[in-house]
């Protein structure tokens, strides 16, 4: 009798199967869990992987400062809710004592780096699992489901590991750590797709809803601590959700009915535009700028 | 696209080919035809285009992610990129063509069902052409694609096609591609790559697209012989936690061991032998990750309770007792070698396999394959980046793999530098025996 899986339960497998390799050849994993949708699935993932056990490893919050309420309570009620260690590398407190300097613009997501590579150091954490997905973007369409880090943080684009078959080579120099990417192959749709599936709980700010809304530079922007609207920047309630969970400085806000998983489902599904494009202003720098910054040891 | 993408089935293919054979344009195209390209993606790629002074959108600049690629027009690394229609979602691996990047390809051939060789019209098949359906061959790729570009610089001439098509299959034939299709197309303007070309009315086959919708690969694992590496083993005693947890039969003594099956089909009651050690023991339970289930199929991540206690610990493989892998310490295979320092015989290597890492040694280099010939020439002294060849190896411990012809999962393996962690070497398995002891 044969028997072949769904697309979907392909991708289930192949990222358990990743989780489970790096459980069984590292020392210290970590999980980068920022309360987004990505990092949501790869908990759940974590969770199925090694069931009935507990996650064997901790998670990791890099946190900017400029979060959505929504979004921290979620992160706290989840971490609580599975009994998980939590650390988080805080971007304030090295503005706080001038470690790094807010930038003029107030994005703090290329501040994200320098926290995230101490944080790794201090506790020797020697893989890091992150949620990027290769369909998000030139430069990662590239990167391997092992991505090597050299003591810098530093991805090298033209000296990567060459991958094959389900063989990953996690060996790396002392000092050094390799970022794991579980849902490379998984596309903003299948994430979707599998947050229904397995009804996975998101944060609140996914699902349309009223939020106060100005225009910067193409995007509604939430005001809140990080910074308020200019004089020429007029504040109005729309009706919106988020198809990215980041800092809110750079975060855009889209235009959307969407309340439940079925429509945002069906949204996506017939969108013109990739979830980056709609949403992160920083991508939009210039054409390397995502590869620029994982070069320097961003995710 | 909608839910019912969910039970859609997978294509994983790699594209071969050199820029100047038209193939980022191609996969882009891929992409642009069948709606995977978004507005902003676009928008972005026609700025680049129009800061290069060229007046259409360039889709290459669509697939040629990275910096160096874009300055120098050239694919150098693996890209993947997703795309699906309502009939099948396709995971490609676009790879460079050019001879020193043959790795490149090799990584991305491993994971593909259907590899897509592309040759230019007006030059037919040439020694770049040759080294590319090598390279698919060697890895297994159950179905080749020879997609004949730029047919519009050779009048889209049926003729010509032909030609190209007797000596692609002559090449394909000999180095053992067992099933293969050729298409004629222009990626440029579109010919045969989504929508049928009113330039080519003699040709009355699939287009490129609707080809990779319908073809059939012929690689469904779940009728082989079963193969279960162990990723991970605990016995419930060693974890507490579970001994107080009801699902599914967590507690009752065995060993638990968690996985991928790798090929063929574990069910419960099935008695099963765990490699290399030989010992047997039987399939109390499977976990599908969450759900109870009687059986595990190919491809599944799955938890299974075995009998025994301590019956098997990661790095183990458990296979159907009617047809166990081959178990000994001496290796002859196929390899590739991925790294700038060379590989030659006396070296210490890491070899990993499966879900095991152990020391080995380079026995000997046994010849080469010349990829213009397509011969295997005799001894070379080292391997360096990109050569393939035959070599023979040492493991520290009795290993229990198939050979590759047989399994690609289960009969393939990398070597790793010992001292600096690096992958040096992809091997693909002929044959393992025993070494035969000296008598004392």
């Amino acid at each position: 009798m044969s028997r072949i899986l769904s697309y979907m339960d392909i991708l289930e497998a192949e990222s358990v199967h990743i989780m489970r390799e790096v459980a069984g050849e590292f020392e210290r994993p970590v999980l980068l869990f920022s309360g987004g949708k990505d990092s949501a699935v790869m908990l759940h993932l974590a969770r199925k992987a090694f069931a009935p056990a507990t996650v064997p490893f901790p998670v990791m919050h890099v946190d900017t400062g400029h979060n959505f309420a929504e979004v921290l309570e979620f992160r706290d009620r989840v971490v609580a809710e599975l009994g998980l260690r939590l650390y988080v590398a805080d971007v304030q407190s090295y503005i706080d004592d001038g470690r790094l300097a807010e930038r003029p613009d107030g994005t703090r997501n290329p501040l994200q780096t320098q926290p995230l590579l101490d944080a790794i150091a201090e506790h020797r954490f020697d893989a890091v699992f992150g949620g990027g997905r290769r369909d998000e973007e030139k430069a990662r369409a590239k990167e391997r489901i092992y991505s090597m880090r050299d003591e810098f943080g530093q991805w090298d684009p033209r000296n990567q590991r060459p991958e094959l078959w389900n063989l990953y080579n996690g060996r790396h120099a002392p000092g050094g750590h390799v970022r794991v990417f579980p849902l490379s192959n998984w596309t903003e749709l299948d994430v979707w797709n599998y947050i229904k599936r397995e009804n996975v709980a998101l944060p609140s700010i996914y699902f349309s809803h009223k939020r106060e809304v100005f225009k910067r530079n193409g995007m509604w922007l939430a005001p809140g601590d990080w910074g308020q609207p200019q004089r020429d920047e007029a504040v109005e309630m729309r009706t919106v959700r988020y198809r990215t969970v980041g800092d809110m400085s750079c975060t855009g806000a889209v235009e959307s009915e969407a309340a439940t998983l079925a429509e945002v489902i069906a949204e996506i599904a017939a969108s013109r535009i990739t979830e980056r494009g709609s949403s992160r202003a920083d991508d939009k720098l210039s054409e390397a700028a995502m590869e620029d910054r994982k070069r320097e040891g961003y995710f | 696209m909608n839910e019912t993408t969910s039970h859609t089935r997978l294509l994983r293919l790699a594209t071969a080919g050199s820029v100047d054979d038209g193939k980022s344009t191609l996969v882009g195209r891929l992409l642009y035809d069948s709606k995977s390209v978004l507005a902003d993606q676009l928008e972005a790629i026609e700025f680049a285009s129009r800061a290069r002074g060229s007046q259409n959108a360039d889709l290459a600049l669509l697939t040629d992610g990275l910096r160096a690629e874009r300055e120098q027009g050239i694919t150098i690394d693996v890209a993947y990129r997703y795309f699906a229609t309502p009939r099948r979602r396709f995971i490609l691996a676009d790879t460079p063509g050019h001879v020193q990047y043959t790795r490149n390809m090799v990584t991305g051939a491993s994971t593909a069902q259907l590899a897509i060789v592309l040759v230019d019209a007006r030059k037919g098949i040439v020694e770049q052409t040759r080294r590319h359906i090598a390279v698919a061959a060697l890895l297994r790729v159950p179905h080749v694609v020879l997609a004949v570009n730029k047919m519009d610089l050779v009048e889209f001439s049926l003729q010509r096609f032909h030609e190209i098509v007797e000596e692609f299959t002559v090449v394909a034939d000999s180095l053992g591609v067992t099933s293969h299709t050729a298409i004629p197309l222009s990626a440029l303007n579109g010919d045969n790559v989504v929508t049928a070309s009113e330039n080519m009315p003699w040709y009355h086959g699939p287009t490129l697209l609707s080809h990779l919708e319908e073809v059939e690969v012929g690689d469904d694992l779940s009728t082989q012989p079963g193969r279960f590496p162990v990723q991970s083993s605990f016995s419930p005693s060693a974890r507490p936690d579970w001994a107080a947890s009801r699902c599914f039969g967590f507690g009752l003594p065995g060993t638990y061991v968690a996985g991928q099956v790798a090929a063929g089909t574990f069910s419960v009651g099935q008695t099963v032998t765990v490699m290399p050690h030989g010992t047997r023991t039987v399939i109390e339970a499977i976990d599908q990750l969450g759900g109870d289930a009687t059986d595990a199929v190919a491809g599944q991540s799955v938890t299974i309770h075995l009998f025994d206690t301590a019956a098997a610990e990661r790095g183990d493989l458990i296979a159907a007792v009617n047809d166990t892998p081959h178990v000994g310490e001496e290796i002859v295979a196929t390899v590739c070698h991925l790294s700038e320092r060379p590989l030659r015989p006396g070296q210490a290597v890491l070899m990993k396999y499966a879900s095991k890492t152990l020391e080995a040694r380079v026995e000997q280099l046994i010849d080469q394959l010349d990829l213009a010939t397509t011969h295997r020439e005799g001894q070379p002294q080292q391997l360096v980046v990109n050569d393939i060849a035959t070599v023979r190896l040492r493991t520290a411990q009795p290993v229990a793999v198939d050979s590759y012809r047989k399994n690609r999962i289960t009969g393939s393996f990398i070597l790793i530098d010992p001292g600096d962690g690096q992958t040096l070497t992809a091997g693909m398995v002929e044959s393992v025996s025993t070494v035969q002891k000296e008598p004392s």
